[in-house]
């Protein structure tokens, strides 16, 4: 089996707010992170893909098509958004707070199933060069 | 150093000088919801020098080479630590971040940057191989009330980086 990672950049804003609390208890636990007026970062997506190589194409997958997978998918979806706003799975009500991780984990819903001849095996999404978050598709 | 690993004191010692209680701690480890991974990575440069006592002068120089410099030598080291567990319903994290680092600074930062690893309670017995930090690294943030650490990586240099977790074998998702 061979992994193959792909790489893919998107720039978002968000701010981290639950809507169940008050607004000190969202300030008291979410910091600078719970200003409603937002902040932003370029975050790096690392997609890995688990497969055999296709004895034909030498290939896991077709970079090319994951390429596109990934940009219709997510940065066509995310870049330059404001993930809390404009982003479905993010919005008020939803209860899915735009964390590193569950930007991880949302980024997986939206591309299982999707890629055909391998199996997603990583999400990695790093929003800077010092931290970064992996989903498997635990639940 | 491989080759030398059945000869040199290794296992580094826990350190009993920190608070493992979650109390005052927002961050809570919680038994349901997907299972994710977070890592941060942090920066510390200090001096070592590979020596063990359970080798002669000439053996050392064999063994370790350059970095048996009686001086010493330094690095930058890039420590990556990893913290596992299901995503907080109410919080969308794995653990507070601003915890996590609070931890990392009183724990790690200022007990190792800057220092000279030779001299530290930690390597009294254990050579200072980055194998060996990466174990008392390890350790030290199992300390952590917040989240379960999974894996401590540390690049040495550019070129030489070492991994640690309790978990590798047991499953090849980390």
């Amino acid at each position: 089996m061979i992994l193959l990672t792909r790489k893919a950049e998107f720039s978002s804003a968000h701010y981290y707010w639950n809507e169940s609390w008050s607004k000190e208890e969202n300030e008291r636990v979410f910091g600078r992170c719970a200003n409603k007026n937002g902040h932003g970062h370029n975050y790096t997506l690392e997609v890995t893909v688990a497969g055999e190589v296709d004895p034909v194409s030498g290939f896991v997958v077709d970079l090319k098509e994951l390429k596109e997978i990934l940009q219709r998918e997510v940065v066509s979806v995310y870049d330059h958004r404001h993930l809390n706003l404009e982003v479905p799975e993010f919005a008020a009500g939803t209860g899915m707070i735009p964390t590193t991780e569950n930007i991880a984990i949302a980024i997986w819903r939206r591309l299982e199933g999707k890629i055909s001849g391998a199996k997603l095996h990583r999400v990695r999404v790093y929003e800077m060069a010092d931290l970064f978050a992996d989903y498997y598709g635990e639940r | 150093m491989g080759t030398a690993s059945t000869k040199i004191a290794s296992g580094a010692k826990a350190p009993i000088d920190f608070d493992q209680s979650m109390a005052g701690l927002k961050s809570r480890p919680i038994k349901t919801g997907p299972r994710a991974y977070l890592t941060r990575r942090y920066r510390l440069s200090a001096s070592h020098r590979l020596h063990s006592e359970a080798y002669t002068e000439e053996e050392n120089r064999t063994v370790y080479g350059k970095c048996n410099n009686p001086h010493g030598h330094g690095h930058n080291y890039g420590i990556e630590v990893t913290m596992g567990g299901p995503v907080h319903g109410q919080t969308g994290m794995v653990c507070d971040l601003g915890e996590l680092d609070e931890f990392a600074w009183t724990h790690l930062l200022e007990r190792f940057d800057h220092k000279n690893l030779n001299t530290l309670d930690a390597f009294r017995e254990a050579v200072p191989t980055t194998e060996n930090f990466t174990r008392e690294v390890y350790r030290i943030f199992q300390g952590f009330g917040g989240a379960r650490v999974v894996r401590v990586r540390i690049e040495e240099t550019g070129n030489n980086s070492f991994e640690y977790s309790e978990e590798l074998g047991r499953t090849e998702t980390i």
